[in-house]
């Protein structure tokens, strides 16, 4: 049926996209924003209620990726670290779950509120920390980071209602979490909520190049008075992250980072009772339907792809735009990209920060250079970047087929792969011809589409008309390789909770 | 001179027919009291294989079966165990002394069906959610089946634990390869006879005999297995989460060890089916 429709012919694609010059006309004054981030020239483990050093003695400067510049150093936790850490967090676990629900609840609106006290502060240091702009850190990570804690703290003294029939909803034990460096903050609160809401104890890992805000939330968790051990951080980088997933305290592993790393956390725990969850990789379609509002949707896949400088794992990084209106669609992003402003992430006007980290930017380079010699067409805006710190261009590859390194793997950067397709259902087999499985988007003004490509798309998340929307009430979690298990709403609590 | 009865040659339940091995290869099976029964299939990692393409290409119709038509059918496989309780019933004695246990084991399989019958137009109501997000988005949560389900069964309860294990995998739309009962294969053979009438379509349920060191690797690494539960050793643990990191395949599994009551009330769950559903979350704009 879908097979034989022919694409309806519509006349957008013959009018010129207009294109929007003022980029060359005058420059934007500077707007940096100067809150202060109140940064220590050092930072240590945060164990048993307490700001200990490193066993080892053993420290790593931590860089500001927008000029390479060092922000502050960082302990280096090993085995023995993390060993004290989980025995800290084992000590806490039996009074932490005894207490009523409804008092660790009121230490999780405890938490949220003192982060919304501090927002700006957190956002600053966010963004010195990671590279991301600052109008994402100050307007989407902290304050989501709050929220999440704002919504678990609810749920604490009313787990009887999200698992309906069950007799008895206890907590795992010690949860041992090892979290990504694309939303530091944000990915910790994501963990920590709903394991303390159900009342476990943690021991958590932040990423190696972001540590920064993690350490200075042990200052709000040290102000809310969250009693010594509940959570407890070690920062490091690989071997750090080995230690807490190996550790046998560990009842329970929850790691968000890639594809490739989960699958080695998953043989690390084999033979082990240890609950697993994952949060990993992906490779989105953002499908655009010929008969989509096109400017508002343009828009969509310029934010699906270069929020966070597409350091996101549900970005969309793979644009299937319907025949038609194929170069209609691809004149309009390409005169987007040219408004896009690339640079200081500090700047309130910058809406592509810096790149996380030199090992990540090789990455894309690379990725990037395997796209253009296989044939792919690249455009890159002619925006001149900063001379030092890790930037990339947005990046668009038209011309892209599936068997396209581009369009296969992530690239986890400011990177588009745009393919074609005729058909509804060409488009399901092409969004769907992936081993991951985490988001996807829809383009369309026909709702019974809609419905029909979301009960076809392998996705745990599908944004209809929009794209990287969420909510700490909203699940969020992957198909396939993505991993499993789920964050936020009933869902989410899943997870962290025996049921019997 | 008295008649010679004819008897019954065993096959494994794969796509709907029922097959043979492809390997050829058989084991005897003896009664209690040593007495010949018959030669069980032997089945590989071949059939295996054979059985996930079955599995694989009957999915999407039966997981676009209606609920109410999913459950009518759990509810006639039910009807078809009931009618033949008794053969059943003969069929699990073959390996054991006692009999009063295979009359209950009988009764019991039925109405574990009939429960999971019952769930297959509700689970969703209170499995799925609408999520109130702070923006204005209609944003909602809706479960939909995994796939193709590896499952092993364990020794003991070789009817019904076969099926508490089957039933809430099938129930949501998944398809399954159940490896049966090692030392009991007997009535699994004689279930296959009955889901092959109970309008099941073929490849929903692919039932092998045979043995579990033979076949467990492939359950573990196979790619289009999206999931394997089940009763496993220590060992066989190991093995199937060390295979299924490769292609991030979910893993269920009960150890041999905690000595599962399968007679019991909890040995049937909702929780059970949510073991075996993906959940998806969609995000759609309010507004004119």
């Amino acid at each position: 049926m879908c097979a034989r429709t022919p694409a309806k012919k519509t006349t957008r694609a013959a009018r010129p996209a207009p294109e929007l010059i003022f980029g060359d006309l005058w420059t934007f004054d500077p707007a940096p924003e100067t809150a202060d981030p109140r940064l220590q020239p050092r930072y240590n483990l945060y164990i048993g209620g307490k700001f200990v050093a490193p066993r080892s003695g053993k420290y790593f400067e931590t860089i500001n990726p927008a000029n390479e510049k060092s922000l502050a150093e960082i302990a280096l936790a090993d085995a023995s670290d993390v060993d004290v850490a989980f025995e800290a967090a084992s000590r806490a676990f039996p009074a932490w779950s005894r207490l009523p629900g409804a008092e660790r609840g009121k230490y999780l609106y405890r938490i949220a509120r003192l982060l919304q006290d501090r927002a700006r502060e957190f956002a600053v240091a966010e963004t010195l920390d990671g590279g991301k702009p600052i109008k994402e850190s100050r307007d989407f990570d902290v304050p989501m980071a709050a929220a999440h804690f704002f919504y678990h703290a609810g749920w604490a003294d009313k787990l009887a209602y999200a698992f309906p029939g069950t007799q008895a909803v206890t907590p795992h034990g010690v949860v041992g979490q090892v979290i990504p460096w694309n939303f530091p903050l944000l990915m910790l609160a994501w963990k920590l909520a709903p394991a303390l809401a159900t009342g476990n104890t943690v021991v958590l890992k932040p990423a190696e190049t972001t540590s920064i805000t993690a350490m200075k939330f042990a200052e709000i968790l040290d102000e809310a008075g969250l009693p010594p051990g509940v959570v407890n951080l070690v920062t490091g980088a690989g071997e750090t992250g080995a230690a807490v997933v190996a550790h046998p305290l560990a009842a329970k592993v929850a790691f968000t980072g890639s594809t490739e790393v989960g699958k080695k956390i998953m043989r690390a725990t084999a033979g082990t009772s240890k609950k697993l969850t994952l949060e990993l990789g992906g490779k989105a379609a953002n499908i655009l339907f010929e008969d989509a509002p096109l400017d508002q949707a343009v828009e969509g896949v310029v934010n699906g792809i270069f929020f966070n400088q597409g350091h996101v794992c549900c970005a969309g990084s793979r644009l299937l735009v319907q025949e038609g209106i194929a170069d209609a669609v691809l004149a309009k992003l390409k005169n987007r990209l040219k408004v896009l402003r690339v640079g200081d992430p500090l700047d309130k006007n910058t809406d592509v920060g810096a790149i996380n980290s030199r090992e990540q930017l090789e990455k894309i380079r690379r990725l990037v250079a395997v796209g253009v010699k296989e044939g792919a067409e690249l455009y890159q805006p002619p925006c001149t970047l900063p001379t030092e710190g890790y930037y990339f261009r947005p990046t668009l590859f038209s011309r892209v087929q599936q068997s396209h390194r581009v369009a296969r793997e992530e690239i986890f950067g400011p990177v588009l792969s745009i393919l074609t397709f005729r058909t509804v259902d060409e488009a399901i087999e092409k969004a769907n011809n992936t081993s991951f499985g985490l988001s996807a988007g829809v383009w369309t003004d026909k709702g019974s589409r809609i419905l029909k490509m979301s009960t076809e798309l392998k996705a745990g998340v599908v944004w209809a008309n929009t794209y990287n929307k969420f909510d700490p009430a909203s699940p969020f979690g992957g198909y396939k390789e993505s991993g499993f298990g789920r964050e936020g709403g009933r869902h989410g609590l899943a997870d962290y909770v025996k049921l019997s | 001179m008295a008649r010679l009865l004819i008897t019954k040659t065993p096959k494994v339940y794969i796509g709907g027919a029922f097959v043979r091995s492809e390997s050829g290869r058989t084991f005897p099976l003896k009664s209690d009291s040593g007495e010949f029964v018959g030669h069980i299939p032997q089945c590989t990692r071949k059939d295996l294989r054979n059985a996930v393409e079955a599995s694989a290409k009957a999915g999407p119709a039966w997981s676009r079966r209606t609920p109410y038509n999913r459950g009518q059918i759990l509810y006639r496989l039910a009807e078809m165990i009931e009618a033949r309780s008794l053969e059943l019933a003969n069929a699990l004695d073959l390996g054991k002394g006692d009999s009063s246990d295979s009359r209950r084991e009988v009764s019991g399989a039925v109405d574990r069906l009939i429960y999971y019958a019952g769930w297959a137009d509700k689970y969703e109501q209170v499995l799925g959610c609408v999520n109130p997000v702070s923006a204005p988005y209609f944003n909602f949560t809706v479960t939909e089946p995994m796939g193709v389900i590896g499952l092993l069964a364990p020794a003991e309860a070789p009817l019904l634990a076969l099926l508490s294990l089957l039933a809430p995998v099938i129930v949501s739309g998944n398809t399954a390869i159940a490896l049966a009962s090692e030392s009991h294969p007997y009535p699994a053979i004689l279930l296959g006879e009955m889901l092959a009438t109970s309008d099941l379509p073929g490849g929903v349920v692919n039932l092998l005999t045979g043995f579990r060191k033979e076949m467990v690797p492939t359950f573990a690494t196979h790619r289009h297995l999206r999931g394997v539960g089940g009763v496993a050793n220590a060992e066989e643990r190991k093995t199937i989460r060390l295979g299924a990191a490769d292609s991030v395949k979910r893993v269920k599994l009960e150890a041999v060890e905690e000595k599962r009551d399968w007679f019991a009330d909890n040995a049937q769950s909702l929780y059970a089916i949510r073991d075996w559903v993906e959940f998806k979350t969609i995000w759609h704009p309010i507004g004119a």
